[in-house]
């Protein structure tokens, strides 16, 4: 299998990589560019950890295979905010206690992000929105809170 | 890693996919969302990855009474289109209904149908399964059945199609476009499905270089007043169905002149419940009517050990879409 030269834009920075035929946007963005933020958690699409944007939509970066993603424009977790400057969402988080262990919160704050720019109608739709994203600490409520607060809801 | 590892190649255009897809070992990528899946968990283990992703065909658009959807429209874009939602609201209940954000934002309409079964034994190569390992018998036939085909299956395959999206465009008659190595061809959807037989391993009468390049709809609008999609499923969201119906119908002087009822999660492909169409045929919509419908969904109903339940759970679930769209206009 031979290796392949691609490129993305992550985060507004242009990298080039090689990488093998097989590998996901998961695992170029975690072990590749070194962005860690982006959680692997069931690798098979079902808990939403590694959700990242591509062109602006949320997508699972462990079913992307890297390959056909070639030339994207990627944000990560790394690239909406900063501990100086938060994303609204990410004060929100913090605000509503909307996470314990901490490991799903990158996917649910992408998730989230890509949500709120759908414009949700109501809690509702916040609930079926974020079904894509598991946390196993249990602190949904606070996730839905979180979310309907930057809302408006 | 996705894999035990493959070649990678974008297809240049459909004629060239359909070159590249003849190859032995080809498989057509796409959203990748069940590909990927079942590329990782060694179900299916594609040598060549032929990347269609980027190949012009996800266009979504009315032309007079016929609805033209690409197939590599992503899900979400489908449900979010003007024109499907004036054409045919079914295809925005049913495709709203199904996985989640990022999956519908990846999943293509053409990889939708496409998909293969949830069945647990065909995603693990830990078990028996005759459609991922031909020969090597049915898990489920004695053991987990609870989702279990009720309709269509073998003593070689008991498992269930899927797709939500399937079960709405089988009720409202659409056509597949193929491109294959003879050129291209139209055929209606209902007739891409196969039942299992003693050769599970074949999901559909396609070959594997033939390209899905779209769905057409004729006239969908004519159910758009009265249609819905009813899933019943283990959990509110991000579930496949336990048990689906989706029913239209189109009514004349208070009189139904015409009726399509299609379930899902109980057989290997959209199940048409056509004595129950007709037996509403000519009636006026209300409660007896409605219940011989349901009564006549199951009849030919072969319940396995653990998936009896899904017997009245769809005799309900018909006479519940029907109560839904059956009402004044």
């Amino acid at each position: 299998m031979q290796n392949l030269s691609l490129s993305f834009t992550i985060n507004g920075q242009v990298r080039a990589i090689e990488a093998e035929p097989c590998s996901t946007l998961l695992d170029v963005i975690r072990d590749q560019l070194g962005l860690t933020g982006t959680k692997k958690g069931c690798d098979t699409g079902a808990c939403g950890a590694c959700t990242v944007l591509v062109e602006d939509r949320r997508v699972a970066a462990c079913l992307a295979l890297a390959a056909s993603h070639d030339g994207a424009a990627i944000t990560t977790i790394e690239g909406i905010g900063s501990l100086d400057n938060l994303h609204p969402l990410q004060a929100a988080f913090i605000r509503h206690d909307a996470l314990q262990c901490g490991y799903c919160t990158p996917g649910q704050i992408m998730s989230g992000i890509a949500l709120l720019a759908e414009k949700p109608k109501d809690l509702a739709a916040i609930r079926e929105g974020m079904s894509g994203n598991l946390c196993r600490c249990g602190a949904h409520p606070n996730i839905v809170a979180a979310l309907a607060e930057v809302a408006g809801l | 890693m996705s894999g035990r590892g493959f070649d990678y190649v974008r297809a240049a255009d459909s004629a060239d996919a359909v070159v590249l897809g003849a190859q032995p070992g080809a498989a057509f990528l796409a959203g990748g969302t069940d590909l990927m899946q079942l590329s990782k968990a060694h179900v299916q283990a594609p040598g060549l990855m032929v990347d269609i992703s980027r190949l012009p065909l996800s266009m979504i658009v009315a032309v007079d009474s016929e609805l033209h959807l690409g197939a590599l429209a992503r899900l979400s874009d489908v449900a979010a289109h003007p024109d499907v939602a004036r054409h045919a609201p079914l295809i925005v209940a049913a495709v709203a209904s199904s996985a989640s954000g990022q999956i519908r934002n990846m999943a293509t309409l053409g990889g939708n149908l496409l998909q293969r079964t949830r069945c647990v034994y065909f995603r693990s190569d830990d078990f028996p399964c005759n459609k991922r390992l031909p020969g090597s018998g049915c898990g489920a036939l004695d053991g987990e059945n609870r989702q279990s085909a009720l309709f269509g299956a073998s003593a070689a395959c008991v498992a269930t199609h899927p797709s939500d999206l399937a079960v709405a465009l089988v009720t409202l008659d659409a056509d597949v476009d193929i491109l294959g190595t003879a050129g291209a061809r139209r055929v209606r959807l209902a007739d891409v499905y196969r039942l299992p037989g003693d050769t599970p391993q074949f999901d559909t009468t396609l070959a594997p270089d033939d390209l899905v390049t779209g769905v057409r709809i004729g006239d969908a609008a004519r159910f758009a007043p009265r249609s819905t999609y009813l899933k019943v499923r283990d959990r509110a969201a991000f579930e496949f169905a336990v048990v689906s119906v989706a029913a239209a119908l189109r009514l004349e002087n208070g009189v139904i002149v015409e009726a399509r009822l299609v379930a899902g999660g109980v057989a290997p492909l959209p199940w048409r419940l056509t004595h129950s169409e007709t037996a509403l045929i000519g009636r006026r919509p209300g409660a007896s009517a409605f219940a011989a419908a349901g009564g006549l969904a199951v009849t030919d109903a072969r319940p396995l050990v653990q998936n009896g339940f899904k017997v009245d759970l769809l005799r309900r679930a018909v006479i519940r879409a029907l109560e839904t769209v059956g009402g004044e206009a």
